[in-house]
């Protein structure tokens, strides 16, 4: 299939519904609130593809990277777990634990490994444990047939399967894990049959990004990301918002708000209106990061170890709701996903185009929360043109 | 269409029957003139302006105007001017007996050179029908899935920086919230991804690069001095100047190098890869003279190489010498032809420090060169921007250097494609002149337009008024950007840097594998 320096013809594109929610203080709920959420949302997917996200669902081992692998066959089986004993310490492998569903068929073998990297060879290296993951994630997922790394942080993992979400969840015994941040998405593809891998959410390491949307500029952040060795095998639009992710906050070390500024960069206009400082670093960034702006229509979710984040692009071509109830903050592509979760919040908003809602926890303060909102940033939204 | 000048090698012996002439080396070879010139006499008012019109005094005077159509270049100035369009200019239809190896340009060139010996001239770019790979790219657009954007309603971003980058910048959360560490390296900023090209003043007029210069203030974005200095009129203009430093060194102070809002070292020139400048006695005035710091009259020969660069090494040289100059607050541009290399040649350049690489394609303009090199040297950009952009990206320097693009760019539809097989910016020469009231005759050597582009005559000059020029290239720029918007809202993008090196957005018509694969590009009919 590769015998040219691109992929033919391979990448799906799709809309969606997705739901999040978060406990700002850490209070771990099992998976069946937002089972019921994306279940609402069930217009917004045709059954190609479902899944979650869930952090703080590994308390015991929150040390070791989590790997949730699949495998076509057995000879993926095979070639990966070479690669993952060859150069990983295994403390655990065992069958990701699922109930038979009528609506999911022909699942893959499902495996999850729990894992740490050779201390000698990180040493040897000199590469930081993630970059060692990172590393083996990438070349399972590029270079094995049949094997997909679906997960690979610490103390969270992902779940996904072709089929509506409620039925993914309930396949994947979601009812039994308890997490203090929960992302769910339901797919709606709009060419070829879902492909297990090809559900949402995309992970790397402990970034989780479920995605509404079809990024226009996927042609540019592809290659932009190639250039810094990330190789897109997903045959998606969704795993190059999670590599943007990972190389702008854990690579490049910008904090959280500046890499949203960065996918959904604010417009020229409204940088010049921007006070000096400010003017210059908005304007350093789009110089800088052009290559990662992401142009096109999306809402997307993601989270990290204490941290949910939702965005829209830049001019709010898809829909994206948040709320806040005592401690918790939600997510939705609509207000009905939200009700489903909570049905009393004490405050709903709709986000303005390419400004962030940022949940993290131990902090009450919802980045994006419209009280929260000075007058700075207020103009600054305003200036947006709302969407 | 051959040229009809030539230039004679000075170190060639003379040829035969110089000396002494006889009657047989005189004898005429029959060469068909390539245009017909004719009258409506019925229309004709005998005004004469047709004869004060022409540059290339191909029309005098004997109770009516009388034309040489040997001297005739086809600038269609007198047609133009003619009060009462009795005029017309056609090819002309008479035909030597055809042949598809031994064509009618093939024989009218070595006729010209059998009968002087000398290299064939010609001005502007390559006008031999190779495959022009823009026609052969189509643009993607937007249906359902993602949503087009329409640019006059939203807002459609162009603004584009040339030069250095960093990787990754580095934020700092203050009191304030997030502030930049360090400085930026100096760059361009251009409200277009559109500068214009080098042309020297002495290949184009005075007039002529001052409505250019003019244009690109208006526009926000910036002119090229070319190799032929900075003119005291055009000073006001240098804040958007991009000043050239080129083999000949013409003009070159620490005050010109200051002037400018970039420097460019000019390694080589699409229309003519691995030769030097060749400005005509002809066209060097007292004021070219001036400009250029060379005596009037003489030929400007700006050598091949830079006498200063052998290698990439010397080239690094250079380039911090002039940065030295400029105490580090102007990007340095190095322009080259595209060449068969051109990818390991573009990467040398950047590692030796360059902030801009520009590549000139092989059907790039001229105001003269050899029509042997012009016809036959190089690659065409779309192949170089290409390999140029890949490589950079390979080795992970991309973000190093800003690429403009240029040799060929006919239109806005051409500057989109350009810029998403990865150029920065597109450069516009030829499409410039064109805006100027150029008709392209090719004849820009002899010094003789007769629309007062290419040349010094005074009588020629003043036919091009400097602010109306200005409105017109201006006003092509800002058609061609409307267009970029336009192209860049119906992809559902609205910032040019998300179609900047996209070639997923482009599909090939017509092309073959190979080189598909070195333009990145899928066939059409390939989806997503």
């Amino acid at each position: 299939m590769r015998n040219s320096r691109f992929d033919r013809g391979e990448r799906n594109i799709s809309g969606c519904g997705l739901s999040g929610m978060m406990s700002l203080t850490g209070e771990r709920v099992d998976g069946r609130v937002i089972r019921e959420s994306i279940a609402i949302l069930h217009e917004r997917s045709n059954g190609l593809g479902g899944g979650f996200a869930a952090y703080g669902i590994y308390p015991e081992r929150e040390d070791q990277f989590a790997l949730h692998v699949m495998y076509e066959s057995p000879s993926a089986h095979k070639a990966a777990e070479e690669i993952i004993a060859q150069d990983l310490d295994i403390d655990l492998d065992e069958r990701i634990p699922t109930r038979a569903n009528r609506n999911i068929v022909d699942p893959p073998l499902l495996m999850r490994y729990f894992v740490l990297p050779r201390a000698l060879q990180l040493h040897e290296l000199a590469m930081s444990a993630e970059d060692y993951v990172l590393e083996r994630v990438m070349r399972i997922n590029a270079e094995v047939p049949g094997a997909y790394v679906f997960s690979s942080g610490r103390n969270m993992g992902a779940f996904k399967a072709v089929g509506y979400a409620e039925d993914v969840a309930d396949f994947y015994r979601l009812e039994e894990y308890d997490a203090y941040i929960w992302i769910a998405h339901g797919r709606f593809p709009t060419n070829t049959p879902g492909w297990w891998a090809g559900a949402h959410p995309f992970t790397l390491l402990d970034w989780a990004v479920v995605h509404n949307g079809e990024i226009s500029s996927y042609g540019i952040n592809k290659r932009y990301l190639e250039m810094f060795g990330y190789r897109c095998t997903m045959r998606t639009d969704t795993e190059v918002m999670a590599y943007l992710l990972d190389l702008l906050i854990r690579r490049h070390g910008l904090p959280v708000e500046i890499a949203c500024e960065v996918m959904a960069a604010p417009f020229w206009e409204q940088i010049e209106r921007l006070p000096e400082d400010k003017r210059r670093l908005h304007t350093a960034l789009r110089q800088v990061y052009g290559g990662a702006l992401v142009n096109g229509p999306f809402a997307i979710v993601f989270g990290r170890q204490g941290e949910m984040v939702g965005i829209n692009d830049r001019i709010k071509l898809r829909p994206l709701v948040a709320a806040r109830q005592g401690s918790w903050l939600y997510l939705s592509s609509e207000e009905a996903g939200i009700r489903a979760m909570c049905p009393d919040p004490d405050l709903v908003w709709t986000p303005r185009a390419g400004d962030p809602v940022i949940g993290r926890l131990g902090s009450d303060v919802v980045i994006g929360q419209p009280e929260s909102i000075g007058e700075e940033a207020a103009v600054h939204a305003f200036a947006r043109g709302g969407g | 269409m051959s040229s009809t000048t030539t230039r004679r090698d000075p170190n060639a012996k003379p040829e035969a029957g110089t000396a002494k002439p006889n009657r047989q080396a005189r004898a005429p070879i029959y060469r068909p003139p390539d245009f017909l010139w004719k009258r409506d006499a019925d229309r004709c008012a005998l005004c004469k302006r047709c004869v004060q019109q022409c540059g290339f005094d191909a029309i005098t005077w004997e109770n009516g105007p009388v034309v040489d159509p040997a001297k005739c270049v086809g600038c269609h100035r007198c047609e133009a001017f003619c009060p009462q369009k009795a005029i017309t200019v056609e090819p002309n239809p008479q035909c030597l007996r055809p042949h598809p190896l031994w064509t009618e340009a093939h024989r009218k060139n070595l006729w010209t050179q059998a009968e002087t010996g000398g290299v064939l001239l010609s001005g502007m770019g390559n006008d031999l029908s190779y495959p022009i790979l823009w026609d052969h790219l189509l643009l993607d657009a937007c249906q359902v899935t993602n949503p087009s954007i329409d640019p006059l309603r939203e807002p459609m971003e162009l603004r584009t920086y040339l030069g250095r980058k960093p990787d990754q910048i580095e934020v700092e959360m203050t009191d304030d919230g997030p502030a930049l560490v360090g400085e930026m390296a100096p760059s361009l900023e251009l409200e277009v991804p559109i500068v214009f090209a080098a042309m020297s003043y002495g290949s184009i007029s005075l007039n002529a690069q001052k409505a250019i210069a003019m244009a690109a203030e208006e526009l926000g974005t910036y002119w090229n001095t070319g190799e032929g200095g900075l003119h005291e009129d055009l000073k006001p203009y240098a804040h958007r100047a991009v000043v050239q430093c080129a083999s000949g060194r013409f003009g070159v102070t620490a005050d010109y190098l200051n002037a400018g809002a970039a420097i460019e070292i000019k390694i080589g020139q699409g229309a003519k890869p691995g030769i030097g400048g060749h400005l005509p006695g002809e066209k060097v005035s007292a004021q070219v003279s001036e400009t250029r710091m060379i005596p009037a009259g003489s030929d400007a020969l700006s050598p091949a190489p830079q006498h200063d660069i052998y290698s990439i090494e010397d080239l690094r040289q250079l380039i911090f010498a002039l940065k030295e100059a400029s105490n580090y607050v102007k990007p340095v541009s190095v322009k080259i032809a595209a060449v068969h290399n051109v990818g390991a040649i573009a990467s040398g350049i950047v590692r030796a420090g360059a902030d801009i690489v520009y590549l000139d394609g092989f059907r790039g303009g001229t105001g003269a060169a050899p029509t042997v090199i012009r016809d036959h040297l190089g690659i065409p950009i779309e192949i170089a921007i290409a390999v140029v952009d890949e490589q950079l990206r390979q080795e992970g320097i991309r973000n190093q250097a800003s690429l403009i693009a240029a040799g060929g760019i006919r239109s806005s539809a051409d500057a989109a494609k350009a810029i998403a097989l990865g150029a920065d910016a597109v450069a516009l020469g030829t499409g410039a002149l064109l805006a100027l009231g150029c008709t392209l005759c090719q004849r820009c050597y002899t010094g003789r337009c007769s629309w007062g582009i290419t040349t010094q005559d005074p009588a020629l000059t003043r036919r091009l008024d400097p602010y109306l020029g200005s409105r017109r290239v201006a006003n092509l720029v800002r058609a061609w950007a409307a267009e970029l918007k336009e192209i860049l809202g119906a992809m559902g993008v609205n910032a040019v840097e998300s179609l900047r090196g996209s070639r997923e957005r482009l599909r090939a018509l017509g092309l073959d594998t190979t080189t598909m694969d070195i333009l990145g590009v899928k066939p059409a009919g390939m989806g997503a």
